[in-house]
């Protein structure tokens, strides 16, 4: 898939305030400048781009949108060109419940998924994970030179969620193709996009057919038995959960691996103390979430509202960034600054309100336990060059090439 | 003191149970749950503050 696609041709935006564009090279490479500026002087942005759109900037705004679901609807939560491309699928299913269904069908779509997400069924794949990542560690030893990104931090999310799902392992690469669809390629025009879609429907058909087929102990199978009221569910609605496991289950949490070893790579005497006190790391967890939250949300404003004195039309675009959020001086002591052992962090990495993140405390324990892997093995490590880091555009951000001198 | 979480308002962030392990537990969803009736003592009361203060919801509640 990534092979057809060339990236199109953007106009530099000159004003965040009146035309911001999350794909704009200077917000991919550092965007908490621009978030810091607008938070002061706006602090809602708008554009015209992608059909119309709203950024708010401060954790109380970003707070008071994710808790209102009567104005502001998941039906959409990927900023597109085409806001109901021929292939959406209405409420209440949606494309990828429950992450784009809107209350009351939202909880019966949470309520399938969460058990298998909850601290239990999730602590119990520690091993695993801690095998995976060590699997890939082990590939890189006796290297001078590795990628955090290509060589360890790509991996693992899509490793976790594979066997979570029931799905072959060698179809990793498909995973981040689809990811890369879904997240990445966002820019392009709808008629190039929609059709690029076709070949990951018939992979999760496949997949779907495969497990009727040959029951199994996995999350698959279990959606296509779990009853609600009596009811198995639709086949769209396992097809369209099993995409959203997917893609928020991959991406994410690889960018979340990569900018903390980003930053540990930047910062030797963060490194050092995570080293020596390895207690420290439930609460430096938090912070790298805090500072580095990769996921920014969207909605769709679902009927004209004014939102502090934005006049907000009906299907425009809100850009639910709780990554700025997370940066806002009224809502964090020290915001701007990476504190190791921080305290009192009530980060909204995960999201606010109904949708808080499904996969947060998977998402937690597979950063928790790359991090240790990678420093137990490489206790002091430094960027190669600044400037060879690649970023992920769109609303996904981490490294995606991350080249590393380890030093010991 | 007692502590205790409005179900209303948690969304199952997951920090209470992780920072006070004594004091929360989490259901089959994933939601925070306070352990038996929320009475805090001298060695339990600074945690559930750190909880707290951590819990991104504000669903955390400690009265007199």
């Amino acid at each position: 898939m990534s092979d057809i696609v060339e990236e199109s041709v953007k106009v530099p935006v000159h004003d965040f305030a009146s035309d911001w564009d999350h794909t704009d090279p200077q917000w991919v490479n550092d965007p908490y400048p621009i978030w810091e500026d607008l938070r002061e002087r706006c602090p809602v942005a708008h554009t015209d781009r992608y059909g119309g759109g709203w950024f708010p900037t401060t954790h109380e705004m970003v707070s008071s949108i994710a808790n209102d679901t009567e104005h502001f609807t998941s039906r959409m939560v990927v900023v597109v060109h085409n806001k109901y491309p021929p292939n959406f699928i209405p409420a209440p299913i949606g494309g990828a419940p429950p992450i784009t269904s809107d209350p009351p069908f939202h909880s019966i779509a949470r309520r399938v998924i969460l058990p298998a997400f909850a601290p239990g069924p999730v602590n119990a794949l520690k091993p695993q994970i801690r095998a995976l990542c060590n699997k890939h560690l082990d590939q890189m030893v006796g290297h001078q030179f590795v990628d955090g990104g290509t060589d360890y931090a790509q991996f693992i999310p899509p490793g976790v969620i594979a066997s979570m799902l029931g799905f072959p392992s060698e179809d990793e690469e498909i995973f981040r193709d689809i990811v890369h669809l879904v997240l990445d390629l966002i820019d392009l025009p709808s008629e190039v996009r929609g059709p690029l879609f076709q070949p990951m429907s018939e992979y999760f058909g496949k997949q779907i057919d495969d497990h009727i087929e040959n029951p199994r102990d996995d999350l698959t199978s279990y959606l296509l038995n779990v009853e609600v009221a009596g009811q198995k569910l639709e086949r769209q609605h396992v097809a369209g959960t099993m995409v959203l496991i997917l893609v928020a289950g991959i991406d994410t949490t690889w960018s979340a691996i990569g900018s903390a070893i980003w930053h540990l790579a930047r910062h030797p005497d963060d490194l050092a103390r995570l080293v020596n006190e390895p207690d420290l790391m439930p609460v430096a967890v938090e912070e790298f979430l805090r500072f580095y939250a990769p996921v920014t949300m969207a909605r769709l404003v679902a009927e004209d509202y004014e939102f502090y004195g934005c006049p907000m039309k009906k299907d425009d675009w809100v850009l639910l960034g709780f990554p700025a959020a997370n940066r806002d001086p009224n809502a964090f002591e020290d915001a701007d600054k990476f504190v190791i052992d921080r305290a009192a962090n009530r980060h909204a990495a995960f999201g606010l309100g109904i949708h808080r993140c499904v996969g947060s405390n998977l998402a937690r324990l597979e950063l928790r336990v790359a991090i240790e892997e990678f420093i137990k093995r490489f206790p002091k490590f430094e960027l190669v060059d600044g400037d060879t880091v690649t970023w992920a555009p769109g609303q996904v951000r981490g490294p995606r090439h991350l080249p590393l001198r380890i030093l010991s | 003191m007692k502590v205790r979480i409005d179900p209303e308002i948690c969304q199952g962030q997951g920090r209470c149970f992780s920072i006070a392990p004594g004091v929360f537990d989490f259901d089959d969803l994933g939601n925070g749950v306070v352990i038996g009736d929320g009475t805090l003592t001298n060695d339990t009361i600074e945690l559930a503050r750190l909880a707290q203060s951590n819990c991104p919801e504000h669903a955390i509640f400690i009265e007199e």
